[in-house]
């Protein structure tokens, strides 16, 4: 069985939970698997990384560079590249940074690539058969990858569940001797922060999500007064974003804003993992949606198959009544 | 500057329904509505919109069969200037890497200083892009949603995560996969479609890009689709039903009850 490193994900000295289910991950692979933690960046941030996934991996690869304290994909690769063995199977969280890195490493290592695998199920003469999504994950499939030649796989975030191990003691080497110049073409310069819109919604209690159902700008006005008469701030997926009908900072989702309210109601929103990552502390989901097949009704605590232009104005309504 | 943009010819999840077929082996693909991916879109935008400001051209390609031609029609008719097909019986069941082979035959033909793909098609693997620039060995950047062209180089804004961005400077030439919400595409009238309606693309096969057949298509293919399938899912929501009336009183005892009015 050719060796396993997973790639560390980390931030001011503190790792990703991704890092642990990475581990889940290997197991589903190879039961028996010691996979090695990849960790890379400079200076004490990097030494309390590296402590930590020693808390988690049997063996840890350190590796120290000036150039990695900011993690520029382009570079990482370039260390990765030098440092893995070639016929290794590397594992990453299918993330920004893992979208950044990993398809490019699988062709420099000359591996197999597969991204955003859901569930593996097993592993029979070299042949990995796992579980992807597509469409937005209104399908599931099953895919086979040739690990022969070894492989660049990234998971789903939450997907695998990091299991409550006792803390491995692992070994951490230092393999900053092994990677040297690692100046690339592509220099990160910074990082711009979000901008803050008129509402924070990381604070609100109860949110009126919209989503790519409302098929038109004025159609969100009928969310503005079911928000108002619920007390409830509006939020939003994605392409309401994109579309520019309301402000990024309204944007729930790993690239938006992560929440934490006590009600979610999630209007014309199919379900994607893009969006459900960034809701928090389990609230109590309410979808609205047309398509009873639609992903959303998988997660949701209460379903309504409706279209959301007709019946958010009567719950609106109801509700002014009640009052 | 010239720029080539890769394109995909997908089902249109905002017009259909995807469900499996009856075999359960594919999706149903009777009256499926295609468009360009969505991405992709965002990328011909963003290339037109350099271009009308620097100078140069658009030249937008797909790999794909005949049908696939609609698509580079569509984006020629937002304002490209030349289409490519790629279109082979021997690409037939390629994987991503397989993709990427015959775009890096493709790139390699013309002379291009930036070279585009979307972030991610139908099948959310987000893996074209990235492996085509290693292949051509050129600086890579995923997720782009900001351009500024500088000399030699750009200057490039990636989203990351809380919707914070990470500016980079990448010289050119160099691939960019360009994510949703970077422009606001233009609007493409039947009027647009009409102009190009004749104008020829040219078709290139394994053949005319010097690609070995057996390098590409399914022989070639690390990764494989068996299936598609729809999980047993777990419980999943309560779905409320009955009258309207009925279901927005239960709704209101629930959220009543979940703190969710004031
Ligand atoms: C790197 C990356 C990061 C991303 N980050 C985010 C993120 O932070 N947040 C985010 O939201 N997305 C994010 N996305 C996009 C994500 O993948 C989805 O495309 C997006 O969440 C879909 O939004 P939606 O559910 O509103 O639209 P769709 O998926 O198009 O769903 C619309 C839903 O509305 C229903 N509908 C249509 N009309 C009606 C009607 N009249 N009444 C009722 N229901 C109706 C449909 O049945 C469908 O289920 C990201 C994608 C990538 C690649």
């Amino acid at each position: 069985m050719a060796q396993i490193f997973a790639y560390i994900l980390h931030k001011n000295g503190v790792i990703d939970d991704t890092a642990r289910e990475l581990l889940a991950v290997a197991r589903k692979i190879d039961a028996s698997a010691t996979p090695t933690a990849l960790v890379l960046g400079a200076g004490s941030e990097l030494a309390s990384a590296c402590a930590a996934a020693a808390g988690a991996y049997a063996q840890v690869w350190k590796v120290d560079n000036a150039a990695l304290a900011y993690p520029n994909a382009e570079v990482v690769r370039k260390a990765l590249v030098k440092l893995v063995p070639a016929g290794s199977i590397v594992l990453m969280a299918h993330e920004h940074f893992g979208m950044d890195l990993a398809p490019g490493l699988a062709i420099r290592m000359d591996a197999a690539f597969v991204s955003d695998l859901v569930d593996i199920e097993d592993l029979d003469g070299g042949l990995l058969k796992a579980v992807r999504q597509e469409f937005g994950g209104a399908v599931h499939s099953h895919v086979t990858v040739d690990l022969s030649t070894g492989a660049v796989i990234t998971a789903r975030p939450g997907s695998f569940q990091a299991k409550e191990e006792a803390a491995a003691g692992g070994q951490v080497a230092d393999k900053s001797g092994a990677v040297e110049d690692l100046a690339g073409r592509r220099d990160f310069i910074e990082v711009v922060a979000a901008e803050v819109g008129d509402v924070d919604i990381t604070k609100s209690e109860v949110l009126v999500s919209c989503g790519r159902g409302f098929e038109e700008q004025d159609n969100l006005a009928i969310a503005f007064e079911l928000a108002k008469a619920m007390g409830a701030d509006v939020s939003c997926s994605r392409p309401i974003v994109d579309a520019k009908w309301l402000e990024k900072a309204r944007q729930v989702g790993t690239s938006g804003q992560t929440v934490k309210p006590k009600v979610y109601m999630a209007c014309g929103i199919s379900g994607s993992f893009q969006h459900m990552g960034g809701i928090k502390g389990n609230p109590f989901i309410v979808a609205i949606n047309k398509n009873p097949k639609a992903p959303i009704f998988q997660v949701a605590d209460v379903g309504i198959v409706a279209d959301v232009l007709e019946f958010i104005p009567e719950l609106t309504e109801k509700i002014k009544e009640g009052a | 500057m010239d720029i080539l943009v890769c394109v995909k010819r997908v089902p249109d999840t905002s017009e259909n329904e995807i469900e499996l077929n009856r075999a359960g082996n594919d999706i149903n693909r009777d009256d499926l509505v295609y468009s360009v991916n969505e991405w992709d879109n965002y990328a011909v935008e963003e290339a037109l919109r350099i271009v009308e400001n620097a100078g140069g051209s658009v030249t937008v390609v797909t790999v794909g069969d005949e049908e696939a031609e609609e698509v580079l029609r569509r984006e020629m008719a937002m304002g490209a200037d030349k289409g490519l097909l790629l279109c082979d019986e021997a690409f037939e069941g390629s994987d991503g890497m397989g993709l990427a082979r015959i775009l890096k035959a493709a790139v390699e033909k013309g002379k291009y200083d930036l070279i585009l793909t979307g972030a991610q098609a139908d099948d959310g693997a987000g893996q074209v892009g990235g492996m085509l620039a290693a292949m051509l060995d050129l600086p890579f950047a995923s997720l782009v949603n900001l351009i500024e062209v500088g000399e030699g180089k750009l200057k490039v804004g990636r989203e990351i995560e809380g919707g914070n961005q990470e500016m980079n400077a990448i010289s050119l030439p160099c691939v960019l996969s360009i994510q949703t919400g970077i422009n606001e595409p233009r609007y493409v009238g039947i009027r647009g479609i009409r102009k190009v309606a004749s104008v020829e693309i040219p078709r290139l096969g394994a053949g005319d890009l010097g690609l070995d057949a057996g390098k590409v298509g399914a022989a070639a293919a690390k990764v494989k689709r068996l299936d598609y399938f729809v999980p047993e899912m777990g419980a999943g929501a309560e779905i409320l039903e009955g009258s309207t009336d009925e279901i927005i009183a239960k709704l209101l005892e629930l959220l009543k009850a979940k703190g969710g009015l004031k």
